[in-house]
């Protein structure tokens, strides 16, 4: 049987419960993704956007899904205090891909942060309307197909949100667990907010998640959506990430391994309206025969806009490392400002890495640049740092850490980016995993 | 403190040094001159340890230590220091990150705990005025953007930080202006006592006139050809290295 045929079989024995357990607006859309599915499969390594990660590969594990929404018998909140020191949040659990019972649900008028179940109850004409509206490929189809429920985030017009919304996801599982979550970001005109999702594990078992963001900036809105995984070997990842812009809006996204199994980020940035904004940036740290794997598109659909991006990675061990960044500029979009660049840093020797920026521009007056580097430590400043006493394990870190910590300068919450310089450095001093548990609580 | 016996080393396979013999006691000041090429800088890179370097013949105690046995990190704490002649530049790395694991791991050899926040952050203030290095630059990546002359400074403060015993100046002097040269000369001679040691690579005198050396040395094609007082400074300024070369050619 096929990696993508168990799933489909799985849908059609399934469907009354799969169904039961979700809403009738999201349920409406798995008809279409069966079809899909069907006819197109999954992607294979001879697409261009997965060259170097085998889908079928990670979808193969005969996966355990909890589609009759059984309660978890445990209360996140109470194991995991995720928290960033000297900054205000409101922290949303989601458990394998059930949004936790324990949560408090917003919905003030001005701000909506709760399960998507719930929010096609109260604003039916809100979810249809945004709800799965971005094309995606077949990994994001099959989670369309098979999710039942997700969070809703939804900031009206003109408000501003003070505290960090943080989403705290958990793989959880006595066996070997498939999750399927689903996020929806709407920032109506003018809104603002900082989102930190965060990937967590509170398994032994091999688990996989697949993950669909979708946000909508509307005119002026503000979005900073920082994405921080620290999870085990044993999870995967296959995360698609759309993002759509309209004019004046502005995006600060950042993506950040630290520790997983494979993990895959697909992310999309449409920038539709002129003036719009976007910066993002990546890092990963990867150590033994792990596989990381980024994929980004942005296209720039709109004149005058901006994209930024830079991803760097420090690879170890037999780990791999794939970058891909294409940045497509329209003939309409003139006068766009596009820079791109992807370090890395192989640190041992039978760590590799695939690079691969990308410009393809039909406008004629823009101003793009992109590039890649692939590298080792410097000998030369090693040495300099063990002439002043400095042994070449602490020259190593403190090398490391500096060119990890360049991708980190980009966030501009100072309490987050100090929380998130400290991870890496513990990171790099204590290797991989060493603390078990969640590690924003500073434990 | 510092002894090199028949040292004979070679970079990439080409014999650079060819038999140096070398005594340093605490409290002097050596000068090492000679033409480009002539092996000063490779001294002093194998002095410290430099993995580019292979040590092929000959040894070099510090204090009745064998010092070609030690990593480069256990020479500078067992008290030796090079000022770069290039200092390099790390990026992302603070001064004060740098200079903070520098003073740590020192301790360490020692069997000391770590230096408090508070007393580091004291001691890279006095140490700062003493060479009259900018307090910002502290706060900057190591080296990046400096101003030659602000890396030459920056080498002489991280050399008070540590308070070697041995200072090897490798062309501190090169591309200062004549207000740096004294100030970073200035700095050097606060740091001497009488039981620190230098050796100074130079090529000019004004270097001289600061820092006022006990013996000079003149090194041609990977030997130390003249070992005299200060005087041999003077003359090789005036009349340049010739003479000497064709005095060792008839030998």
């Amino acid at each position: 049987m096929s990696s993508l045929q168990q799933y489909i079989d799985l849908y059609r024995q399934q469907q009354p419960l799969l169904t039961k357990g979700s809403h009738p607006l999201i349920n409406a859309h798995r008809a279409a993704a069966l079809q899909f599915l069907e006819a197109c499969g999954l992607p294979t390594r001879k697409d261009e956007r997965y060259k170097y990660t085998d889908v079928a590969a990670v979808l193969e594990p005969d996966f355990g899904l909890n589609l009759s929404r059984l309660s978890l018998q445990f209360d996140p909140r109470q194991t995991y205090r995720c928290r960033v020191p000297g900054l205000g949040s409101s922290v949303h659990y989601v458990v394998g891909d059930s949004v936790a019972e324990s949560n408090v649900l917003i919905d003030d008028g001005s701000l909506f942060v709760g399960p998507m179940v719930e929010f096609a109850q109260r604003y039916p004409d809100i979810l249809r309307a945004y709800y799965n509206k971005v094309e995606g490929d077949s990994l994001a189809v099959l989670n369309t197909l098979l999710v039942q429920d997700g969070l809703v985030i939804r900031v009206a017009e003109g408000h501003k949100v003070a505290d960090l919304l943080q989403i705290v996801n958990l793989s959880v599982g006595s066996v070997p667990m498939l999750a399927n979550r689903r996020q929806l970001i709407i920032m109506e005109r003018g809104a603002e907010a900082s989102i930190l999702n965060c990937n967590h594990s509170a398994t032994r078992c091999d688990n996989l998640a697949t993950e669909v963001v979708e946000a909508f900036l509307t005119e002026g809105s503000h979005l900073q959506y920082y994405s921080v995984e620290e999870t085990t070997a044993n999870c995967n990842l296959l995360n698609t990430t759309n993002f759509v812009q309209q004019k004046d809006s502005h995006l600060d996204y950042a993506s950040i391994t630290l520790n997983s199994g494979l993990s895959r980020r697909t992310v999309n940035i449409a920038l539709e309206g002129s003036h719009a904004q976007t910066a993002v940036s990546g890092l990963v740290l990867a150590n033994d025969n792990r596989h990381i794997d980024n994929n980004l598109l942005v296209v720039h659909n709109a004149p005058l806009c901006s994209s930024d991006i830079l991803y760097k990675y420090v690879l170890d061990g037999s780990s791999t490392g794939a970058f891909a960044g294409k940045v497509l500029v329209n003939a309409q979009a003139q006068k766009t400002d596009s820079q791109e660049t992807n370090a890395n840093l192989c640190v041992s020797p039978s760590a590799r890495m695939f690079t691969q920026p990308m410009l393809e521009i039909y406008a004629d007056d823009v101003k793009c640049n992109h590039g890649s580097t692939v590298g080792q430590l410097d000998d030369t400043a090693l040495f300099y740092m063990a002439q002043r006493g400095i042994t070449p394990e602490e020259g190593r870190l403190l090398l490391q850490q500096a060119f990890a910590w360049d991708v980190l300068q980009r966030i501009d919450l100072l309490p987050l980016r100090q929380r998130l310089m400290h991870m890496v450095e513990e990171r790099f001093r204590r290797g991989a995993g060493a603390c078990g548990d969640c590690v924003m609580c500073g434990a | 403190m510092l002894e090199i016996h028949d040292l004979h080393a070679s970079v990439e396979g080409k014999e650079i040094l060819k038999g140096i013999n070398l005594c340093v006691k605490e409290g002097e000041v050596h000068v090492l001159m000679g033409p480009n090429g002539s092996g000063k800088s490779t001294l002093s890179n194998v002095i410290v340890g430099n993995p580019q370097y292979t040590v092929t013949a000959g040894t070099i105690t510090f204090n009745g230590k064998d010092l070609l046995a030690m990593p480069p990190e256990d020479r500078s704490h067992e008290g030796i220091f090079m000022s770069y002649q290039q200092p390099v530049e790390i990026p992302g790395v603070s001064m004060n990150n740098f200079m903070r694991a520098a003073v740590n791991a020192k301790r360490k050899y020692q069997g000391l705990p770590p230096i408090s926040g508070g007393d580091f952050l004291k001691l890279v203030k006095e140490k700062r005025e003493m060479v009259g290095l900018d307090a910002g630059l502290t706060r900057r990546s190591v080296n990046e953007g400096f101003s030659g002359g602000e890396k030459k400074r920056n080498e002489i403060f991280q050399m008070a930080m540590l308070e070697p015993q041995l200072a090897i100046l490798d062309e501190t002097d090169s591309g200062l202006d004549v207000d740096a040269l004294r100030i970073v000369a200035e700095g050097f001679n606060r740091l001497r006592t009488p039981h620190t040691a230098a050796i100074c690579i130079t090529h000019y005198q004004r270097m001289l006139d600061y820092i006022r050396p006990d013996i000079v040395h003149v090194m041609l094609d990977g030997r130390i050809v003249r070992t005299s007082g200060p005087d041999l400074a003077y003359r090789i300024e005036s009349e340049g290295f010739d003479w000497l070369k064709e005095e060792n050619s008839q030998i």
